[in-house]
């Protein structure tokens, strides 16, 4: 666990960047700290590994007071990524990764047998492993970054806006490879980013900040979603709080009917489409095993008949929802009505 | 051409202590002896400069002085404070013009690496020696190594100044043959100059393949 105790950090220039902030972020999961630019979130994380001292406040790992240890022996405990991988250019990808077992003192073979399981753990082809920094691309840099940051199987490990340079869809494969592997490894992780999807999607526990540094809101991301603090934190999570709260409702409860006869499928009972006067029409579907609520109700707001198709990972059709089927379950996962007295104090966005 | 011809051909300049081998030694004697001490000089004062930080306003006096100062001026100079017969009149003056350049480079070399790098580097756990030793320097060895040859080609060139107090190197074919109007003496002297000139650039870009590494050479 990592306590943040009354944290502030003053520049020399007289900017406050972090005012008096406390949390826990917890062991073994993902925290994210968002909050639009310049509202001292990468302050607040490198101040864990002491890239930067705070001024006054106590930051503790497991208890311990972060000034108490020698900040490159912290360092090398704590795996940290960054938005421009900052990979050393004049060495190979496999000597990146091993940086951190190197300077431990591991024999050079051991360091890079253990390279080149990160590689492999990160999804990076072996043959990656002698070429140099500028002949990979920006993902792929992005993943030699977080094996690099992993080598030494720190517990805890900062990232820093470290998808923001990649396209969208480099940046979503990064993302899911990224919960993939803490599903596996269970670290303590510090996220950091201005994107509020890429929070809600990445985040066991948000951290909303605003700007100077202060904790707008601290909580789950769905939650955070269906219970914003303030107009502030509101403002900040934008539209379609309603629908991406569905994200994290599973599919799984949804009640599935029999496939009617007019869904026709192939031989191996894959949907083909909706029967029509003159031919077939669209139908989406949804795996309730893995998707998501906003996946079924998306899957029937695809089809011209409402209907959702439910299928199984080999694409065979498992039954269908109609929307009726999709409304029960909304219904089970409706906001808590809030009393009178609780609701939260408005403040101006800052 | 016939010149050329005359200088190269002549058997006599092939021998002795006055023969183009000889002469070529004390020109390489000279010049590496100041190469050395200014590379010994520059090279780790730009790196502690480029690294900490502090210092900077040194490398900004010094490569405008090496545009400002006059070497054949501060030969004389030297000339008049040690007396003639020592090789310090021609050292003190080489010296002086090969560190700038040694100097500017490797400070911008250093200063020049990306912050993000830096931060990573410090971010890993790597300890300031190690930063510098580790990250810095290699990044910044193309840049370092352009100071070097930079330095070298300037030195190998002006070399032969030694001559005109009275020692050795190239530029004693320059000058002899001025005096004697042997202007076959003062194109083979300069040739040989230039082809020593060349060399060393050449020399230098072996040394960068074989030291910079390939994921730095190729970036720039
Ligand atoms: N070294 C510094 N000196 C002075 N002010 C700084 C420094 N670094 C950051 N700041 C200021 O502190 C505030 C928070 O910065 P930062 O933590 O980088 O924000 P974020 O990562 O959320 O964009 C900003 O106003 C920024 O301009
Ligand atoms: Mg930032």
């Amino acid at each position: 666990m990592i306590t943040f105790e009354g944290v502030t950090k003053r520049y020399r220039d007289g900017t406050v960047a972090v005012d008096d902030l406390s949390l826990e972020v917890p062991t073994g999961a993902i925290t994210v700290f968002v909050g639009p630019s310049g509202c001292g979130k990468t302050t607040s994380l490198r101040m864990i590994n002491r890239m930067i001292d705070a001024t006054s406040g106590r930051i503790a790992l497991d208890g311990q007071d972060v000034r108490e240890i020698d900040p490159p022996t912290l360092r090398r405990g704590i795996g940290y990524v960054i938005q421009q991988a900052g990979l050393f250019p004049h060495r190979k990808i496999v000597d990146n990764v091993a940086t951190v077992p190197y300077l431990l003192g591991w024999n050079k073979k051991k360091a890079r047998a253990r390279a080149m399981e990160l590689l492999e753990l990160v999804g990076l082809d072996a043959g990656l492993a002698n070429r140099y920094p500028f002949q990979l691309s920006g993902g792929q840099q992005q993943r030699v970054g977080v094996a690099r940051a992993l080598a030494a199987d720190p517990p805890v490990l900062l990232m820093d806006e470290p998808f923001s340079a990649v396209d969208p869809v480099v940046r979503a494969s990064l993302q899911d490879e990224l919960l993939r592997l803490q599903s596996e490894l269970r670290k303590t992780i510090v996220f950091v980013t201005h994107d509020i999807d890429e929070a809600v999607k990445l985040g066991d526990t948000v951290a909303v900040l605003r700007v100077g540094g202060r904790l707008a809101q601290m909580a789950g991301p769905a939650t955070l979603l269906t219970e914003p603090a303030d107009d502030f934190v509101r403002g900040f999570l934008g539209r379609d709080r309603g629908i991406r709260r569905l994200s994290f409702i599973s599919a799984k409860e949804v009640r599935l009917g029999p496939a009617p006869p007019d869904l026709v499928t192939d031989g191996d009972g894959r949907p083909l489409g909706w029967r029509t006067g003159d031919g077939l029409a669209a139908y989406g579907t949804f795996d309730p095993e893995t998707d998501s609520l906003r996946a079924a109700l998306d899957a029937a707001l695809l089809s011209p008949n409402g209907v959702a198709v439910a299928v199984d990972e080999e694409g065979r059709v498992r039954g269908v929802a109609g929307r009726d089927a999709i409304d029960d379950l909304l219904a089970e996962y409706a906001p808590p009505v809030r009393g009178a007295g609780s609701a939260a104090a408005e403040e101006a966005p800052a | 051409m016939n010149w050329l011809a005359d200088f190269f051909g002549d058997a006599a300049h092939w021998s002795g202590p006055d023969g183009i081998p000889a002469r070529l030694l004390e020109h390489l004697g000279y010049s590496a002896a100041a190469f050395l001490v200014a590379a010994l000089i520059a090279v780790p004062l730009g790196m502690l400069i480029g690294h900490t930080g502090r210092g900077a306003l040194l490398v900004v006096v010094a490569a405008n002085a090496a545009r400002a100062l006059p070497t054949l001026g501060l030969l004389v100079l030297v000339v008049l404070l040690a007396g003639v017969g020592t090789v310090l009149p021609v050292l003190v003056p080489l010296i002086v013009l090969a560190v700038p350049p040694i100097l500017v480079n490797t400070y911008e070399g250093l200063r020049g690496v990306d912050a993000d790098l830096r931060d990573a580097a410090y971010g890993m756990g790597l300890r300031g020696r190690q930063v510098l030793f580790r990250t810095l320097t290699p990044v910044a060895l193309p840049l370092i190594l352009l100071g070097l040859r930079l330095s070298a080609i300037q030195v190998v060139s002006t070399a032969t100044v030694a001559a005109f107090v009275g020692l050795g190197g190239l530029g004693r074919f320059i000058i002899d043959g001025l005096a004697t109007k042997a202007y076959s003496s003062v194109i083979g002297g300069a040739v040989l100059v230039a082809a020593l000139a060349l060399a060393v650039q050449f020399g230098f870009l072996l040394l960068d393949r074989v030291v910079v590494s390939p994921g730095v050479r190729q970036t720039r």
